[in-house]
């Protein structure tokens, strides 16, 4: 059996978006920026998009949704131009984040430090996520952003959006949130909270890869990222990727009706797959407490086993999960979230994350459940940790060396 | 970058087949007890190397015959990613059958070798190579222990570049003599850094003590000052024409006081020398005279001769001397 438990990373694109996208390759083609009819044929189509990514995310009229490449670009959009339009222009020199964020908002941060602007990597707690009193500690009268995520990829924990929101309302800062991994996974109302823009992404919610969209609150200004043909009311330049559009319309709108039965459902057998594994297996434990995680999201360590080598275990049977590993990765850097919870240094190391769909069956569950003890026995045989025989009087090991 | 680098391999994809069917199926997994060893006759050595912390730990067993110093049996247990695993698999094998004194000199490299399917194919991706490294390292540690020795007593050199097993003397050496220039030539002449490159510079997936960027550095530094002491020794030699601009100057100025000045001050002048220039056939040293020497008919005549040729026979005879 092949189970997918990796949905966190990407996800299938429901066949019901796909259906929607087909019409716009080969039969609807035309340039939505022409005057002729083969142009403005496709307008129904996009306008339908639109209003079901305003619908869904709570957007109102007076705000703009921008369709882009993808949450990075989004991401990179609102960084970089706040620094343009508040720094470089202005007389602000500050940007508080959080030390989790996604390489998209992190990198650029580094990338403004180089230019420089002062960021805050504001750090996280045992639970993963950053207070708003902590929030508020940072910000000054220098400061022009506050960009924290609405909900982590490794953990699933939800931030206090409503509550850190208002506090930058308060300070009169502009707030920016990474919401790739709240939106068509939890309620995201943008009547409910103050957010000046929010980044989002198709490929997460079982839309298609390759869009994405910016929300900025009250039509605000912010300089464009990409300059050209002035579409999207001259916001954002490009072509207007119709089916791609198309498709994140219609995701979103499959992802956010009956959500609250799609969210118990999925959480049903997350709970169950969590309880099974935390029952079955000593000495593991799960990060963050279950009622303000996403519901699809375990992050689960597991002492003895490093987490690429169980990795590797599960994708010989058929499953695909991912791990905060530092050895997973190509540069061998530990991993961020892992440290930044960093009770145990351990758990950087033995972190596995399975991250469930609504597509994810009860079968899947059940399977996932025998391979996963199976797997975790097999390393445990093969690890030092669980060895018997102790090391001869001075063989035990120094503390890491110069190696890690 | 370039086309090959756009998609980035699958990091799975670059383990030889030995690697993945040892991670599936490592043959010398398991314990040795003390039992076992005492019914044998045998001396049990237990290593550990690493730490679960680090994200990578190895526990080295030995049952080692004291007659003959032979590692009669060799198992291990592992905290880490498979190509750990299938590493320390290969190097518990490498050990069975040798003595210990043999096992010592079991490199990473050999580890590593022993795990390709094809002799110019690594066995698995750069990132990866610090996986045998630490075999290497607990063999040594379970070698000191059985021998009694510190574990360092078999680290000949300090290590740079820990996947090529090149240490830092011959670095030196070869920078020095190749007087090798850039970080590619250093990796070309020597394999350091063409791995793991994580001790080409800091930043890279592991802290290192020794980064070829600051070797190369200190090489060239050290080189410049050698050439700087080799003209200063050549000038204490009195080798006018090698010393540096410096060293001329107080030469000079040497001559002046020892054997000028005087009769122009008697005279009531005097000079001084204002600058230097080398070009490749005089060397031209610029004097200003002081006093009444400005106005005397001479200085440009018998007086400058004079010095000029003081100069020429006690210094050089490239020296020419031009009154500004």
């Amino acid at each position: 059996m092949n189970v997918y438990l990796d949905n966190n990373a990407t996800t299938m694109v429901d066949p019901a978006v796909y259906e929607a996208m087909i019409p716009f390759f080969s039969e609807v083609y035309g340039n939505p920026n022409s005057l002729h009819r083969f142009g403005t044929q496709s307008h129904p189509a996009i306008t339908q998009a639109i209003n079901q990514t305003y619908k869904a995310i709570g957007a109102s009229d007076n705000d703009d949704i921008v369709f882009t490449s993808c949450a990075t670009e989004a991401n990179n959009w609102v960084l970089q131009s706040v620094w343009i339009d508040h720094i470089l222009h202005g007389d602000k020199n500050h940007i508080v984040t959080t030390e989790i964020e996604h390489p998209s908002v992190l990198s650029t941060c580094k990338f403004l430090e180089d230019q420089g602007v002062k960021v805050t990597y504001l750090p996280v707690n045992d639970q993963g996520i950053v207070e708003a009193h902590t929030v508020k500690a940072f910000i000054t009268d220098k400061t022009a952003l506050v960009s924290i995520m609405w909900a982590n990829n490794e953990t699933g924990m939800i931030f206090p959006i409503a509550e850190i929101g208002e506090v930058c309302r308060q300070k009169g800062v502009l707030f920016h949130t990474d919401g790739v991994q709240a939106v068509g996974k939890i309620p995201v109302n943008l009547q409910e909270v103050h957010v000046d823009f929010m980044s989002m992404s198709a490929h997460k919610f079982h839309g298609p890869k390759g869009i994405g969209a910016l929300y900025i609150r009250d039509s605000q200004p912010l300089s464009p990222l990409l300059h050209g043909g002035d579409q999207m009311g001259g916001r954002r330049s490009g072509t207007l990727n119709v089916p791609y559009i198309v498709g994140m319309g219609k995701a979103l709108e499959l992802a956010t009706t009956d959500m609250e039965a799609k969210m118990s459902a999925i959480r049903a057998k997350r709970d169950r797959l969590e309880d099974a594994l935390l029952g079955t297996l000593e000495d593991v434990f799960t990060v963050g407490d279950r009622s303000n995680r996403t519901p699809n999201t375990i992050l689960i360590s597991i002492r003895g086993v490093e987490g690429e080598g169980m990795l590797w275990d599960l994708n010989t049977a058929l499953i695909g999960a991912s791990t905060g590993s530092a050895c997973a990765s190509e540069d061998l850097q530990a991993n961020s979230v892992m440290l930044a919870i960093g009770a145990d240094n351990e758990l950087a190391h033995t972190g596995i994350r399975l991250s469930l769909s609504r597509f994810t069956t009860d079968e899947e569950v059940d399977y996932v459940i025998d391979r996963f003890t199976h797997a975790v026995k097999r390393l445990r045989a093969i690890s030092s940790s669980y060895a018997i025989v102790q090391p001869t009087e001075g063989g035990a090991a120094a503390a890491c060396g110069i190696h890690h | 970058m370039a086309k090959n680098d756009l998609l980035g391999g699958s990091l799975w994809d670059q383990y030889s087949n030995k690697v993945t069917t040892l991670m599936n199926n490592p043959h010398n997994q398991g314990e040795i007890t003390q039992e076992e060893c005492d019914s044998a006759g045998h001396t049990l050595i237990v290593a550990d190397f690493g730490a679960e912390s680090c994200g990578d730990a190895v526990r080295l067993y030995w049952a080692v015959d004291p007659q003959t110093d032979t590692i009669v049996a060799s198992k291990f247990k592992s905290f880490g990613c498979g190509t750990a695993i299938a590493s320390s698999d290969m190097m518990a094998q490498l050990c069975i059958g040798k003595t210990v004194q043999e096992a010592v000199k079991i490199t990473n490299i050999d580890v590593e070798m022993s795990l390709r399917d094809t002799p110019d194919v690594p066995a698995v991706p750069p990132q990866k190579m610090h996986c045998s490294v630490m075999a290497y390292d607990v063999i040594k540690k379970a070698a000191g222990l059985y021998l009694g020795v510190d574990e360092a007593s078999f680290e000949e050199e300090i290590i740079v570049c820990e996947c090529a097993r090149v240490s830092l003397g011959t670095l030196r050496e070869v920078i020095k003599l190749n007087d090798l220039k850039t970080l590619e030539q250093v990796t070309d002449y020597t394999k350091a850094g063409g791995f793991c490159k994580s001790c080409i510079k800091p930043g890279g997936h592991e802290a290192r003590e020794y980064y070829l960027v600051d070797i190369l550095s200190d090489v060239r530094k050290e080189m410049d000052e050698e050439k700087m002491r080799a003209a200063a020794d050549a000038g204490i030699h009195g080798n006018f024409e090698t010393m540096t601009l410096v060293q001329k100057i107080k030469a000079i100025d040497s001559i002046v006081d020892e054997s000028i000045r005087q009769f122009l001050i008697m005279d009531g002048g005097n000079m001084e020398v204002i600058d230097i220039k080398d070009s490749p056939d005089y060397i031209d040293v610029y004097i200003r005279y002081l006093g009444a020497c400005s106005g005397c008919a001479s200085s440009s005549t018998g007086t400058l001769y004079a010095i000029e040729a003081t100069l020429k026979e006690k210094l050089s005879q490239k020296i020419r001397v031009l009154p500004i």
